[in-house]
Order: C-alpha cells, then structure tokens, then sequence
C-alpha cells in the first residue's frame, strides 16, 4: 500500500482552523525553522481511506483467534471503551492533581484510583498498590528499584539479583537498567525451579529473585514457597511477574505465596487492550517490606475526600502523575463487573481452555514439559523441525488458515517452541477450529512441507527480508 | 458468566476430553496449603451498574471549564476523524507487531509514524514510543551514557521538574551523578527543554556546539506543537531529541496514557531504545514492514539489552501520526501560530500582573500575581476557569507565581474573559 | 574443518599471528549460528584490552553476541570493510571478515587458547 506521503498533493487540506481572532504575533527568526514540516497534504477522506485500509492489514481480537502465550489476549469488553472515553475522565487535566486547591476538582479519578489500587491489592494478597508504572516491564524496574531502597535503608550492600532463565527478557533488562547485576538460575528439565539451583546461587550478595508464577512454561512452581522462605531468611527479596495473574485469580494470591512485591498486567489479566503493542499498564504492589518506600504522591483518604501525600521513604515519581491512569478505568470496569466470582472464573476457564487445547495437540505435537500446564501449553516443534518444518512455518502457515501464531521462540528455554494461551473468553469452536488448522498442519508437516516454508500465500505479503532490513535500515521517508 | 462463552455443558465435555472430573482438577499443581488465604471482593454488577458509577465519579470531575492549564501536558484540539480511526478495532486490539504479514497495518503505521517524527524533528531516526516525555528523559540519558560512556548527566534549569524528579528516582541506584547546571565538561549529556518549563524560548545552538567540543551530547526535550514554528532539535544541533507527544492528538486523560517521542541522528541509532519499523521487500518484491534492529532489545539481549521496554505506546503513536497528517504541512504551522498569537494577546492583558519571562516564550508564560496563586487559581473554577498551575505547588515558583498556557482552542472572547476574571479575583 | 594456523577460544573467537600483529574474528560455527550477520560493532583504535575483554559485538536479526579479546594488547587496526559489508562474516570468516587486531600481545597468553583440532572438538559436543 502507498504510504500517505505518496498521496500528498501540495496545497490540500483536511482540517481548518478559525481565522486568527487577535494580531498576528510573530517570534524572532533565528528562533524559527526553515522549513515547515514536511508532513503529507491530503484531504479528510483521504486521511480516513487510508488509516481505515491500513487496518484492514492487521490481525485483531475482534476479528481472529490470537493464541499467544504469555500475552494473555482475551476479548477487550466494549464496556471498558465507553467508560474510558467519559469525558470528565478522558480530557481532566492531572496538573489538578498538583495544587491542593484544585483536588476538590478531581476527586471521582481520585476515588477511581483508590478504589482501583484495593481491587489489585486484595486480588493479589498485597498490602498496597500504586498504579504508577507505566508498562509490566516499568512495574519491574520500579519493583526492583524499590528493593533496591529497602536494601539501602538497611545499609546492605547486596546488588545481585537471581532471575530464572526461563524469565522473560524484560525481567533482566529491568533489574540491569534498576543497577542490579543479575544472575542466571537454570530450570531442571522438568520446566520448573528447584529449591537447589537456588541454593546453590545464594550469597550474601542476592538482593532478590524475580520469579513467575505459573513460569513462563505455564507450570505452578512447587518450590516457590521455599524460595520465598530461603530468600527472607537472607534478607533478600521475592518479585512476582504478574504476567501470568490470569491464571490462579482467586486460587492463590502472590503475596500468600511469599512474594514481597509484584507488578500486574491490566493489558494482560485484566483485559484492557493492547493496542498494537500499548498502551499497557504495569501497577506494583508490595506487601509489608516494601510499602514504605512505594512511588509518589499517594492518593488516601482525608478528612474531606481524598488528598495526595508522599511517604517520608518514597522513592519518590516514577511516572509524572498516576500512570496510565485510562487503563485503570478499564480495568475497573472489568474487574467490578466481573466481580469475586467471575475474576475466578475468568481464571478458571483459561486453566480448562489451555488444557483442552493441549488434550488435542499432545499426541501430535511434542509437550515440552510432562508436568500439568495450567493457562497456557507449551511444545516442541523440534520433530516437525527435524522433517524441514520449523515453529515459524507453522506459525505462518496458521495465518494462512485464519489465526494468528501462537507465540515462537519464547521462553529460550524451549527449542522451537510453540506456546498457545487462548484465555477464558475463546469459546469451544474456535478452539476446535484453531485445533483443527494445527492438526492438518501436522499432517502437512510429512505430505507437503514445501507448502508450509511457502507460508503465508494470503497476507497482503509474503514473508519479509529482515536481513535486508536491518542492513540497508530504510526507517523514515 | 460474563466474556466467557462455554456453557456448565460445554464445560463438562471439554473436562471429559482432558479426562478429568472437575476443574479443581486442573489446579491440583497448586498445594493446598498456597492457596488464597483471603478473596474478599465485592460481587460483580452489572454494565448498567457499572456504567453508572463511572459516569459519577466522571461528573466528580472537572468539566467544562476553560482551561489554561499547562505544565507538560496541553487542552489541544482533538479531530473527531482522530478518535473515528484509532478506535478502529483492528488497531486497538491488536498485538505487537510480531508475525508481520498479519501487522502490516500496524507496521507501516509505525514506519509512517517515524518519518512524521522525522520530519518534525529535522533528526534521522525515530523509535516507535516510549512511555512518556518524562521516562524518555531517563531513556536517552542512558543512552548518552552508553554513547559516551561518561557518568556525569547535567539537568538544565528549563527541564520541567516533574521529569528532574522521575530522572532522579530512575538512576538512584545506578553509578551516575546528577548535576545542575549547562556545563558540558566531562558530561555524558546535557538535558534541556525548549521552551523551558517556564515557557522561554532559547536557542541552544551554542551549547550543542560546545557540548560537541567537550564530547558531551545535547539531549533536548521539546513541545512537538511548538515545532510548527521553532528551530528544529536538528537545526540546532541536537543528538537526543525526546518529546511528551500528548499534545499530538492524544487526549488529557488525566495523566496517561500519553506517548515518549525520541528521534536521533544516524550515528546513534544502535544505541537507542525501543521498537524500530523498517521498510523491506518480500519474495516477490512487494514492499512490507518489520520490526528492526531487534538485537538491542529485552527479548534478544536480555540484560545487556539498550532498555527494559517492551510494551510502549503504539496505539498513542498512531493517535499522533493520524493528528499529524490531518493537520499537513500547513496546519501544523497554523495550530503553533495560533497558539503563539493567542498567548502573547494574553500576556498584553493581563498588565496587572508581572509576566516573569524576559525574553520570547511560544505558549506558555509564567505571571507573579498580586495575589497567592493557589487562591486566585481555586476562586477561577468557580467562574470555569482553570488558570493555570500554580508554581509553588512544585517548588518552581514563588506563592503567587502562576504557569499559564493558551492553546489554538481558546477564542479571544474567553480571552479577554479569563484576563479580566484573574484581575477582579486578584483585586 | 577449521584453519590450522590460528588459535581459538571457547566463545568461538580465533586468533592469528603474523609478525607480532594478532588478527581476531569469529569461527565460521560462531556465524553459522547468529545467521546473516547484520551489523558488527568494533573497538576503538588504541583501546586496551585484557584478555577476556568484551572487545566487539555482532548482531544478526535474532541474535546478538559479545565477542571478547582472546588474548590482552592494544587494538591497532579495525576491520572498516564491516560496517557496510558485515556479510563478509558469514562469506569469509578468516580472511575478509576479521574483526580487530591486536599489538603488545604477552604470546604465552595464547597458550591458553584450543588449537584446531580441540576447538574442532569442543564444537562437536555444543552441538549434543
Ligand atoms: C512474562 C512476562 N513478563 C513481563 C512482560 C513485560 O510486560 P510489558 O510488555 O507490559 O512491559 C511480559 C509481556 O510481554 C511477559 O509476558
């Protein structure tokens, strides 16, 4: 498709503003571009053809099944866009939040915020909640930043942190960028982590240990509790990658579990889109060692409606107000509809809707683990590599049959992997269709996998020259 | 139940194909003893329910006011084909572009988005989001410290102090030392923001030249809507430009989301953070788009990777990029010299009040009231005005300093209104 | 399989000398692996290096990798060629596709490096 500065014509518009209604003021011009922008000339249908043919090139969840594992796709309710676009909350000003005289002017966001920050706080057994972080992966940096000030409070000079090497890659990349050194703890080959691997990394220098759970191999870690009890009994601390919450609401709560700070995906558990990779919205709660030193300022409730105030130990802004704050408005929606029993419904039928894809799959293709998945299945395509096939064919040849792949390549842990996570909300068809497409793509695998390499035919592309790409590195025009 | 479709039948067969009894079954990795001590949630009510409590605790808020209110976040005019074409749900519930042949739409939306940034910016390279202006601040002084692999970072006096705080509280574990001040020496970067936190225009020219000579880079923070206008971060001699694009189409949202712009030049691009969109060809040599230069990223790099981010701002990007080609080449100038003219209107009006910027500001100018700002911004509400920040609140400013920013949506009508309003409230 | 005039390192480095200059670059299994190689960093002339140093880094689509000096001295000379063309890695992994090389090297460091055959070994086992 042309790009819209190829449909430029000089001169055409699409908006107009008013004439100018005062003198026209005019800045110095060395203080001025050359230039305008050259940004594209086009008039208002223009400008809407082609936004609206760009979208007609994507997948999304209203239109296609997107099994990917760890990502947590499940249907966006529409209830949540209507509640995020009321006007009293989508155009409020948060430089209201600023000035005390102004908090009377805010006080529904601020109830929303408080409101929202219980709803997390009970769900995941912690004591306090601060919707701050502005992604999974800031919760994780504001996560481990926190244990870094707990740490320095106490004058411990503890700077490693233990991350498991089936973690996700923003959990090193997040306790690199906090200033910790990070070691990694290998998974025993049934997918889980054992106590001993631990043990084995434990020093006075282990200042924590980021852990999730279900793992990334969507097994519950029967050691985590151990973990937890070995990391406190050296003043050390426990993170939980919350990416995997959708999974064990209301079965067991990370802050039961032992963990001393965690961050929440609303984009993943609690259903707030994810549009075409964010926003997101990364909350952090934290239980009894950790809420003293929470970010800034702090919605609570006074005696005339609610006020912001800083913790004496607060590591102080990591974001400039309250997040992302529509995402919470989202995912208060969800979460209030849904309720006690629904959130633990939601959970328990992602568990039963992993397991009856897998019940399909796992004679035809290979379980990484033997171990019972719970939200999500993970397998091997390395027999289907061996013949020629590898995960990303099958990936591609599912776009072909009207789905989007399951997530490849991750975890690292798992050559050639295939993970599937269909969530609660796909329902018993699609995902005999989905099951349906990768079986027949199995069968393809051994009577035609010159089909499958060729794979997709029926995408407004084929596959894509990424070395290419990234060597000529055209990014602008 | 609510967004899950299986029936109790559904349910029981889909049990029977696993071959198990019950769905505590399925859960029986999880020991009893670890599970949840405590689930004391309210029941669930319903959409109707819903709805009607947040739409109260949206009246709560304030609404319909005039608004002068700035500080790094702006009341711009939004277009209604704005909001038509990003909620289009093939953009909003998609995923990161990974399989690319299903994304195309996302992917040339980002490539397109790019070279919007690009062009603004008058720089080479522009990633596809950050969180926001104030974590992008943090972003590219990493990265000047990975580029220069220097450890000294200088915040200049312009820099909004929302982003000097969030700066801080990033790098407090880090080996990095945070200085005030504009002197280049021994420095990784030096951070400014143009027009300052006050509303100044400077021209950095100089200090990017002296920067450069002292081999210190010049990341600036800038105001994208200013940009109809100002000397380009690339004009200038900028290496890191870095942007709150709220302004962009993006709405107040009351904090978020919005969307961190970051633009480079050419020879830093493998230092920068975030997700880059590329132009390539298929087999048969049709022009698509991909992910690139991945190898800096979490995924790939772990923890030697140039940033943790992973989820960004990808629906606020496309927010921008529909803004900006609406508004074109022209419209972008227009929106900024309305916006200017309108603000220096203003500043002649209000000759009862000391307007504390001595040189050219662009929207945004900072007053010293003859009244305590807080009071006289919180007896404005009352009339439907919000008048602005009042500085002491952030310890930029004396009690009776007032930031006030004008936008193109402000009439001369409530203009003069507001003028004569802040007057009679402060006599 | 691999040159007999060169010594090599288990993070799949070689290293050669001629007349005191030690040329370094990575083994054709090292680029076999990251896939077409898209972009390779390279250490500053006169940077020193201890042995063990990250020295260089190599970038394919899907992979990144550090290459570290195989034995200590002081970088002389840079492989230019590679920053238009780092598909010489993969074409000519020992001659047109080396990396850096290094002067003041202590020779008995190379001592410590596999020869031929071992690496040779060494890489079998990787591949179980
Ligand atoms: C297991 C896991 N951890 C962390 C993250 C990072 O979350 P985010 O993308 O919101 O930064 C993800 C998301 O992709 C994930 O799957």
């Amino acid at each position: 498709m042309q790009l819209s500065y190829e449909k430029s014509v000089p001169g055409r518009r699409a908006i107009a503003l008013d004439p100018l209604d005062v003198p026209e003021a005019v800045l110095p011009a060395a203080l001025c571009r050359k230039e305008p922008a050259a940004l594209p000339e086009l008039g208002e249908l223009d400008v809407v053809r082609h936004f609206t043919r760009l979208s007609k090139l994507n997948f999304g969840i209203d239109s296609h099944f997107y099994p990917l594992g760890s990502c947590t796709m499940k249907y966006n309710p529409k209830l949540a866009e209507a509640v995020a676009a009321l006007s009293g909350f989508a155009h409020l000003h948060p430089h209201l939040s600023t000035s005390p005289a102004f908090w009377k002017h805010c006080q529904g966001a601020f109830e929303l915020i408080h409101e929202t920050e219980q709803w997390l706080a009970e769900i995941a057994g912690m004591k306090d909640v601060t919707l701050q972080p502005i992604a999974g992966a800031h919760g994780e940096l504001t996560g481990t930043l926190l244990m870094a000030a707990y740490h320095r409070d106490r004058g411990s000079k503890k700077d490693t942190i233990l991350i498991p090497d089936s973690a996700h890659g923003t959990n090193p990349a997040s306790a690199a960028i906090a200033g910790f050194k990070v070691l990694e703890i290998p998974s025993h080959e049934d997918g889980t982590l054992r106590l001993d691997s631990v043990k084995a990394a434990m020093n006075d220098s282990v200042a924590g240990i980021m852990m999730t759970c279900p793992n990334t191999h969507g097994l519950f870690e029967p050691a985590v509790a151990e973990i937890a009890d070995l990391m406190h009994a050296n003043d050390a601390l426990v993170y939980y990658d919350g990416a995997n919450l959708n999974a064990i609401m209301g079965i067991a709560r990370p802050g039961d579990l032992g963990f001393d700070v965690m961050h929440y995906n609303l984009h993943k558990t609690f259903a707030t889109p994810h549009g075409m990779g964010g926003p997101g919205s990364g909350p952090v709660g934290v239980g009894e060692r950790l809420a003293p030193y929470l970010p800034g300022p702090r919605v609570v409730k006074g005696e005339d409606g609610f006020e912001l105030r800083n913790l004496e130990k607060s590591i102080g802004r990591v974001a400039a107000f309250f997040g992302n704050f529509m995402m919470a408005v989202r995912a208060y929606a969800y979460m209030s509809h849904l309720g006690k029993d629904g959130l633990r419904q939601a959970s328990e039928n992602a568990v039963l809707n992993a397991n009856y894809i897998f019940a399909q799959l796992k004679h035809v293709y290979e379980p990484a683990f033997d171990l019972p998945f719970m939200h999500e299945c993970v397998f091997t395509a390395v027999p289907q590599a061996k013949k020629g096939v590898r995960a990303l064919d099958i990936a591609k040849a599912l776009l072909d049959r009207g789905f989007h792949a399951p997530t490849v390549y991750f975890p690292l842990t798992v050559k050639e992997s295939l993970m599937i996570e269909p969530t609660e909300t796909e329902s018993r068809e699609t995902m005999d269709e989905f099951c349906d497409a990768m079986l027949e793509i199995a069968e393809a695998v051994d009577s035609d996998p010159e089909s499958l390499r060729e794979a997709p035919k029926t995408m407004p592309v084929g596959r894509l020259d990424e070395v290419r790409a990234a060597r000529q590195l055209n990014c602008a025009c | 139940m609510t967004w899950v479709p299986s029936t109790a039948a559904e349910r029981d067969a889909m049990l029977s194909v696993i071959g198990v009894q019950t769905i505590d079954d399925l859960f029986a990795s999880v020991p009893a003893e670890l599970r949840a001590k405590s689930w004391a949630l309210p029941a669930g009510i319903s959409e109707m329910a819903v709805r009607a409590r947040l739409e109260k605790w949206a009246a709560r808020n304030a609404g319909g006011v005039t608004s002068f209110l700035g500080g790094g976040a702006y009341d711009h005019f939004i277009p209604a084909a704005v909001d038509a074409l990003t909620s289009r749900s093939e953009f909003y519930t998609a995923y990161t572009p990974y399989q690319p042949e299903c994304s195309q739409g996302t992917l040339q939306s980002i490539y397109e988005y790019q070279s919007a940034i690009c062009r603004l910016t008058g720089l080479d390279y522009a990633n596809a989001s950050l969180y926001d202006g104030g974590t992008a601040v943090f972003e590219a002084t990493t990265m000047a410290v990975r580029l220069t692999r220097r450890t000294r970072i200088v915040c200049h006096a312009s820099l909004n102090p929302i982003y000097r705080s969030m700066l801080e509280t990033h790098v407090a574990n880090l080996d990095l030392e945070l200085v005030d001040g504009e002197s280049p020496e021994g420095a990784a970067c030096v951070i400014v923001q143009n027009p300052g936190f006050l509303g100044d225009i400077e021209d950095f020219t100089a200090l990017a030249e002296r920067c450069h000579e002292e081999g210190a880079l010049l990341v600036m923070s800038f105001y994208p809507i200013s940009l109809g206008l100002l000397k380009t971060p690339g004009e200038i001699g900028v290496d890191i430009a870095i942007a709150e694009g709220q302004c962009l189409g993006v709405p107040l949202n009351f904090g978020g989301p919005w969307l961190g712009i970051m633009a480079t030049r050419k020879e830093h691009v493998r230092k920068m953070p975030g997700r880059i969109a590329a132009a390539t060809e298929d087999a048969q040599g049709r022009r698509g788009f991909v992910l690139t230069l991945q190898a800096r990223e979490q995924h790939i790099r772990r923890e030697k990777a140039m940033s943790n981010i992973c989820s960004n701002e990808a629906l606020c990007a496309l927010r921008a990029l529909v803004y900006l080609t609406l508004l074109g080449k022209e419209g972008l100038r227009d929106v900024a010299r309305h916006c200017h003219s309108k603000a220096e209107y203003l500043k002649k009006r209000l000759s009862f009040a000391q307007i504390l910027n001595h040189g050219p500001t662009f929207n945004e100018f900072a007053v010293r009231l003859p009244r305590n700002a807080e009071e006289a911004a919180d007896a404005l509400v009352s009339r439907g005005f919000l008048a602005g920040l009042p500085l002491a609140s952030l310890g930029a400013g004396e009690p009776n300093d007032l930031l006030i920013a004008v936008t193109e949506r402000r009439t001369r009508e409530e203009l003069d209104a507001f003028a004569h309003a802040l007057e009679e409230v402060c006599n | 399989m691999f040159p007999k005039d060169m010594k090599f390192t288990k993070d799949h480095e070689w290293v050669r000398e001629e007349d005191g200059v030690y040329t370094v670059g990575i083994t054709a299994f090292a680029a076999e692996q990251l896939g077409d190689i898209t972009y390779v960093e390279l250490p500053e002339v006169g940077a020193e290096m201890e042995q063990g140093d990250s020295a260089a880094s190599v970038e394919s689509v899907k992979a990144a990798s550090d290459v570290y000096a195989p034995v200590g001295g002081r970088v002389c000379d840079i492989n230019h060629d590679l920053e238009s063309a780092p598909e010489l890695v993969n074409q000519d992994p020992y001659e047109q596709g080396w990396f850096f090389r290094l002067e003041g090297v202590r020779p008995a460091q190379l001592k410590t490096l596999l020869d031929a055959d071992a690496y040779e070994k060494y890489v079998g086992e990787q591949e179980h």
